[in-house]
């Protein structure tokens, strides 16, 4: 049987739709992972320790409200200050064009945008956490 | 002018007659075209007692056929396009040009640490001021929000919960500096907390001390503001968040029975009170099943008032209520095709009788509209309105097999969910036990399945795909709307007298441990230049904070 991954997905920052982000949680793990969803209006500090509490392979971040500028990076730092700065970071939600660039200079793994199929999104935990192991190993 | 029927033509004598009486049509005759005369209300021949008890006529229970005599053809519904964003004289720009493009009443939306009772320089606002509507910290910011704008002229909806009671103290204490008092503020505020902890977010405190803010509101305004609106009860969100559309109508009506229980526990008066309800939905795609929800919605309220709470006064029973169109089916590839989208659901509220609307425009599966974006929005309403036709006669799809069927299908649907829900102990209890939430979210995984597995086609998303740069312009708020909010905050605070703001903090902390009503004490801390994040502190620590 195929490894079974465990991820967190985070919703930083005050926004409250999390629509989205349960689904992916639950299609996650439909696909086979195990998944921690935080819940609504974590802090970048909150996501972070649950990520190394629970011993992640990939932490998925999702924002509505357009706080992602500032959110996104805040929780890389949030992991790296944990000591915790190998896990991948992917993030999705209404993300302008523009700024997908900046996030992964920042070092955000992957952004999705409203109409990615789930099977594109599935894959790409598949393979960051793919990566994150051997990494490890 | 006579009818066949004796029922009809009671309507007609008494409701008609008052409501014409009152309020003339827009029109002396409604026409096709010439001299073809479009009937006021069209009624079958055979009136039957199942008729009677389940369609009615508009204007009189259940109210299936709308709340008012001769809606559209008295008085087109209210257009209110949602708007904030940025800082207060941004947003005040905003509201002026919308209102010179003929919008006809204001909606705010403020940003989520306003919603959720932080100022501008809390370390949890950091990255969201001004960001999903205006940010809004003191009374200061207020003024600048409604400057040269008539509140006596105007209503304004505020989309604003938890700290509801805060925003309306402002609000009230700038239409004072206008010379208008609060008897004659006409409007909305949101104000519906059991919501937000299924759907929306935006919850402070625990559901208790959040129901005693709501009914505080209740009393105060059935005295002093009669003309406003205290709550919004809205299905909006939780349809937003995945429900069917007979689960919003359940979950919406199941929190609307709480507040009317909460509020008659309180001791306040049914027939007062219950007028000042107003209720909020979304309107989907599906233009049949949602014009049918509305009319099943209005018709449900009406027995809810008056077979489980004696209702006597038809005020009382009257669901009035609020639509925008749905923002999570908008698309972020071929953005004009949502304009399209938009138009059928605005159809669909028309079709069942909103009150009041709001068109989301084509961008916002993108960011926040632009300028133009909105006013396209904002004609779709009026091309509705002023050309479709289906303004000039009321409630024109009653009495087809097909929407009947579907209205007393959602009907039934919500009242075996309302049961479902009393059994279990009541709304509150179903909140904690996580009933409702895994309801919608299970109905939100299977139609989002449905789309990934191509069983549903969401036209240029999962089927006529074209390659496209997504080159549609989104509005982008300034980042230094942050800092600029942080320093107006600092001089508000160093120019108010500390003294009384001080004073006015104390005298908060007391009544919030007390069961005295928290409106007065909240009015004086926003007069005296209290932030809304002081204020919120205080009852945090009176009250506690909610955390799911």
């Amino acid at each position: 049987m195929a490894q079974q991954y465990r991820v967190l997905i985070g919703k930083p920052g005050l926004d409250g739709h999390d629509r989205g982000a349960k689904f992916i949680a639950r299609a996650l793990r439909d696909a086979g992972f195990e998944v921690v969803y935080t819940g609504i209006r974590r802090t970048a500090e909150e996501i972070a320790a649950s990520a190394v509490q629970e011993d992640v392979a990939a932490v998925g971040l999702s924002s509505m409200s357009g706080g992602h500028v500032r959110l996104f990076p805040a929780v890389i730092e949030a992991l790296r200050n944990a000591g915790a700065g190998d896990i991948p970071v992917l993030g999705g939600g209404i993300i302008p064009d523009e700024d997908i660039e900046p996030l992964k200079q920042a070092g955000i793994e992957a952004i999705f945008t409203p109409g990615t199929p789930i099977e594109t999104i599935i894959e790409a935990f598949r393979s960051a956490c793919r990566k994150h192991h051997s990494h490890r190993s | 002018m006579t009818a066949k029927n004796p029922a009809h033509q009671e309507w007609i004598d008494n409701e008609l007659a008052e409501s014409l009486a009152r309020f003339p049509e827009r029109k002396d005759r409604f026409t096709r075209h010439g001299e073809q005369v479009v009937p006021r209300l069209a009624v079958p021949d055979e009136i039957n007692d199942r008729y009677l008890e389940d369609i009615g006529f508009p204007g009189r229970y259940p109210f299936t056929r709308g709340v008012q005599p001769t809606m559209y053809r008295g008085r087109l519904w209210t257009m209110r396009q949602y708007a904030g964003f940025s800082t207060a004289a941004e947003s005040n720009q905003r509201y002026r040009y919308l209102l010179d493009q003929g919008q006809t009443g204001l909606s705010v939306a403020f940003d989520l640490p306003t919603q959720i009772g932080y100022d501008s320089d809390d370390p949890m606002s950091l990255g969201e001021v001004g960001k999903v509507g205006v940010a809004i910290d003191t009374l200061a910011d207020m003024e600048i929000l409604f400057d040269q704008i008539p509140l006596d002229k105007i209503s304004t909806s505020m989309t604003i919960n938890s700290p509801a009671m805060i925003l309306l103290a402002m609000y009230i204490a700038v239409a004072e500096r206008q010379g208008v008092s609060s008897g004659k503020l006409r409007g909305t505020i949101q104000n519906d907390i059991l919501k937000e902890y299924v759907a929306r977010g935006t919850y402070i405190f625990p559901p208790r001390p959040s129901l005693r803010l709501i009914t505080d509101i209740f009393r105060w305004c059935a005295e002093h503001a009669p003309q406003f609106n205290t709550i919004s009860i809205s299905g909006y969100h939780i349809r937003e968040a995945g429900s069917t559309a007979a689960q919003e109508v359940a979950f919406t009506l199941a929190n609307g029975i709480t507040y009317v229980q909460t509020a008659l526990d309180a001791g306040l008066e049914l027939e007062v009170f219950a007028k000042r309800l107003a209720f909020f939905f979304n309107a989907s795609s599906n233009l049949l099943e949602e014009a049918a929800k509305f009319r099943a919605a209005r018709r449900l309220w009406a027995r809810i008032m008056k077979n489980r709470f004696n209702a006597a006064d038809p005020a009382s029973m009257m669901l009035r209520f609020h639509t925008q169109t749905a923002g999570n089916t908008l698309t972020a590839q071929q953005t004009d095709n949502n304009i399209v989208r938009v138009t059928i659901q605005a159809l669909a509220a028309v079709l069942g009788g909103t009150q009041s609307l709001h068109t989301n425009s084509r961008d916002e599966a993108l960011g926040l509209p632009t300028e133009d974006s909105v006013r396209t929005a904002l004609r779709t309403q009026q091309i509705i309105a002023h050309e479709s036709g289906v303004a000039d006669t009321v409630d024109p799809l009653a009495g087809s097999y097909y929407i009947e069927q579907l209205t007393d299908g959602i009907e039934h649907e919500a009242v075996a969910l309302l049961n479902r829900i009393d059994d279990a102990g009541g709304v509150v209890a179903c909140i904690e036990s996580g009933f409702i939430q895994s309801l919608i979210e299970d109905a939100s995984y299977r139609y989002q399945q449905e789309i990934e597995q191509g069983k549903r086609i969401i036209v240029g998303v999962n089927e006529f795909r074209v390659a496209e740069e997504k080159s549609v312009p989104a509005m982008r708020v300034d980042a230094r709307v942050e800092e600029q909010q942080i320093r107006r905050l600092a001089e508000v605070k160093s120019g108010r007298n500390r003294h009384d703001a001080a004073n006015a903090l104390q005298e908060l902390e007391r009544t919030a441990g007390s069961d005295s009503s928290l409106m007065e004490p909240v009015m004086a801390a926003v007069r005296s230049y209290c932030s809304l994040g002081e204020i919120c502190n205080v009852l945090r620590k009176v009250f506690g904070e909610y955390r799911r």
